[in-house]
């Protein structure tokens, strides 16, 4: 039985960009435990809708939640407690360039300013090993590293403060088809572990297929489908046809019945 | 080298052109009309299909091309008047070409030039981005002083390290450069005000001159402006760089102050290192000028020294340093305000780190002459 406490909600969100319109009304609801992922044409806006449930970006119209806070307009106190509740994995990384590995990963707990260093040090560690990363690669620059590297490194400093919320964007975008399956199977087990929510932004239907508890589907300015993937399947929109009725979809969906493959 | 770079093989652009008999023409393309081949020659030939074009019933055989790219569509389409002609004849692997062509789409004309509209429109909008500018200046010096007064509070919160990396790169390098300009600028001064002093017979005020030009003004300015050059510009640059690396909005979901982090070593850093560099400064002035005295009047050096304390009140020097701390939080707010508000590009980049080196090093004038003005009557005798 799935809890249904909601832990985003995504309230009538436009989103323009001087006169080019993103976002007119999307509404999406997160509940607690549940990975959805937002798939979407590139340029759909799935980059930005994010930005937006963290608060970077401000949207035209329309509120998000997250934890019952309003990202945009809530209490600064609170928006700082919320901060060490979720993690948040860029398209690019995003890595402090000046940092090593060791201390991208040690600067949220240290921010936190009442862990002792050698608890801060042990808990990277952990962390830095979670992802893969060799504790020899933890005194690079985020230069030194590859594509990636990057974006191991960039899981491990998410989930340094252990967050409730998981925000991916384009997770396993430029890994190898072994290390997509490793970072797969990782967050499968972090999910376990950990009772994570996770909210994914991917092309990967691989991805898709073997994570989500739902599916929402961004295009034409709207959320155009949202639920489990054999509903999002069954729903009638050109892009969902082109996306998992062509033939690579159809591949990455083999584990989806049959019968709910519309033809 | 004309024979090898372009032996007689070499495939070449041909049209000909011949009479169907009943009085239209028939156009026979035929060789290579890819880049390399049409290559220099582009504006020639268009002029050349452009005329054979004018004639709408022109049949037109593309069948003897045996190379063609996009470039030698693109230039068949623009003289064909981005249609295809009545009468084609194609080869079926030349098919796509056109039929891109066909659903290529123009980007977006924007249209400028000058109207009085968009004059007015113009220095609205400049008007609205100052004030703009103007507000978010005034709300980071709001943030940094309310962030100031809690790391008193607090006083282990303090990032020292940060702030002691910032006064080394920001004071300990410059002190080369600063010394330097320093030493000619008093040299020069000094110079200059001999020949005067020597025509009147005052040469013992050459004291007086240097001691309150370069403490009161010279240095402190000089300092300022090096620094806003040095310093002020490396700061914009690296906070606009994490803006592009999106190093800022990492920081603002992770929760970790910008202000604390970034601005306030840095406001820390230079008003803790330029009033240090004023000092040096002046100093460097002093010696350059003493030494140019020796040479040209006959004021030594122990003179100089003897006559310094009474000829220059040391309120001075107490002003000259407070103009120091003054201009060094004034270039390090500037360069931060600058550097936070870099849009993720890297004109953008560039634009921000010269406007922070122009920006500051106004202000540090402004200020001065502000300085000037309230603090006439200190400091003289
Ligand atoms: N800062 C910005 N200024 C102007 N337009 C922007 C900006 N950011 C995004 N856009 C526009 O918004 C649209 C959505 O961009 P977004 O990055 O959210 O796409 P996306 O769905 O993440 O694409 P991809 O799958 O390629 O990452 C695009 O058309 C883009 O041009
Ligand atoms: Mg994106």
């Amino acid at each position: 039985m799935r809890d249904r406490t909601a832990v985003i909600e995504v309230r009538n969100l436009h989103t323009r960009f001087g006169r080019a319109v993103v976002h007119a009304g999307v509404n999406l609801v997160v509940y607690r435990d549940e990975v959805v992922s937002i798939v979407g044409g590139s340029g759909s806006g799935k980059t930005t809708l994010m930005r937006q449930m963290l608060g970077l970006d401000r949207p035209a119209r329309g509120s998000v939640t997250v934890f019952g806070c309003d990202v945009h307009r809530g209490d600064p106190r609170e928006l700082a407690r919320l901060r060490t509740r979720w993690g948040v994995v860029f398209q690019e990384g995003a890595l402090f360039s000046a940092l090593s590995v060791f201390d991208n990963v040690a600067l949220p707990l240290r921010e936190l300013r009442i862990l002792p260093k050698d608890l801060v040090r042990d808990i990277v560690m952990l962390k830095l090993e979670m992802v893969g990363i060799e504790a020899r690669h933890a005194s690079k620059l985020p230069a030194e590293l590859s594509g990636g590297m990057s974006k191991r490194v960039g899981l491990a400093r998410a989930l340094a403060l252990d967050p409730e919320l998981l925000f991916l964007d384009e997770p396993t975008a430029g890994l190898d088809p072994a290390r997509s399956e490793n970072f797969v199977s990782l967050v499968g087990t972090l999910r376990q572990e950990l009772a994570l929510t996770v909210v994914m932004v991917t092309h990967d239907l691989d991805t898709v297929a073997a994570l989500s508890d739902r599916v929402a589907v961004l295009a034409d300015h709207h959320l155009v489908a949202i639920g489990t993937l054999p509903e999002v399947i069954r729903a009638d929109h050109p892009f969902i046809e082109s996306l998992f009725r062509g033939e690579r979809g159809r591949r990455a969906l083999g584990a989806v019945p049959p019968e709910l493959q519309v033809s | 080298m004309a024979a090898v770079s372009a032996p007689p093989s070499q495939p070449e652009p041909q049209i000909r052109r011949e009479d169907a008999g009943d009085g239209s023409a028939r156009l026979l393309l035929a060789g290579t009309w890819n880049l390399q081949a049409l290559g220099r020659r582009a504006a020639e030939i268009s002029a050349k299909l452009q005329t054979y074009a004018a004639d709408p019933r022109a049949a037109w055989d593309l069948t003897g091309i045996d190379r063609l790219d996009d470039a030698g569509a693109v230039l068949l389409w623009r003289a064909w008047g981005a249609r295809r002609p009545d009468r084609l004849l194609l080869r079926s692997e030349h098919e796509a070409f056109f039929h891109h062509l066909a659903h290529a789409e123009h980007p977006p004309r924007r249209r400028r030039g000058f109207s009085p509209l968009n004059a007015a429109l113009g220095t609205g909008r400049f008007a609205l981005l100052m004030a703009d500018h103007a507000a978010g200046f005034l709300n980071l010096v709001g943030q940094v002083v309310i962030e100031s007064l809690r790391l008193l509070t607090h006083p282990s919160h303090i990032p020292w390290r940060t702030i002691s990396a910032n006064v080394y790169r920001a004071g300990a390098q410059a002190l080369g450069i600063t010394a330097m300009v320093g030493f000619l600028i008093g040299v020069t001064l000094s110079y200059l005000t001999a020949r005067q002093l020597k025509i009147v017979g005052a040469d013992i005020f050459i004291v007086d001159i240097l001691g309150i030009g370069i403490i009161r003004e010279i240095g402190p300015v000089l300092a300022a402006v090096l620094v806003a050059g040095r310093s002020g510009s490396a700061m914009t640059a690296q906070i606009g760089v994490m803006r592009v690396t999106q190093e800022l909005d990492a920081m603002a979901v992770l929760g970790i102050s910008q202000i604390q982090r970034l601005v306030l070593p840095r406001v820390a850093a230079l008003a803790l290192a330029l009033p240090l560099l004023v000092l040096w400064t002046d100093f460097s002035g002093l010696v350059g000028g003493i030494l140019a005295a020796e040479v040209q009047l006959d004021v030594g050096m122990q003179d100089f020294l003897l006559r310094l304390p009474d000829a220059v009140p040391v309120s001075n020097l107490w002003l000259g340093l407070s103009k120091g701390l003054v201009f060094g939080v004034l270039i390090a707010l500037v360069a931060c305000h600058l550097g936070l508000r870099v849009r993720p590009n890297t004109e953008s980049l560039g634009i921000g780190t010269t406007n922070s080196v122009v920006t500051s090093i106004t202000l540090v004038i402004l200020v001065d002459a502000a300085f000037a003005v309230a603090f006439s009557h200190v400091g003289f005798r």
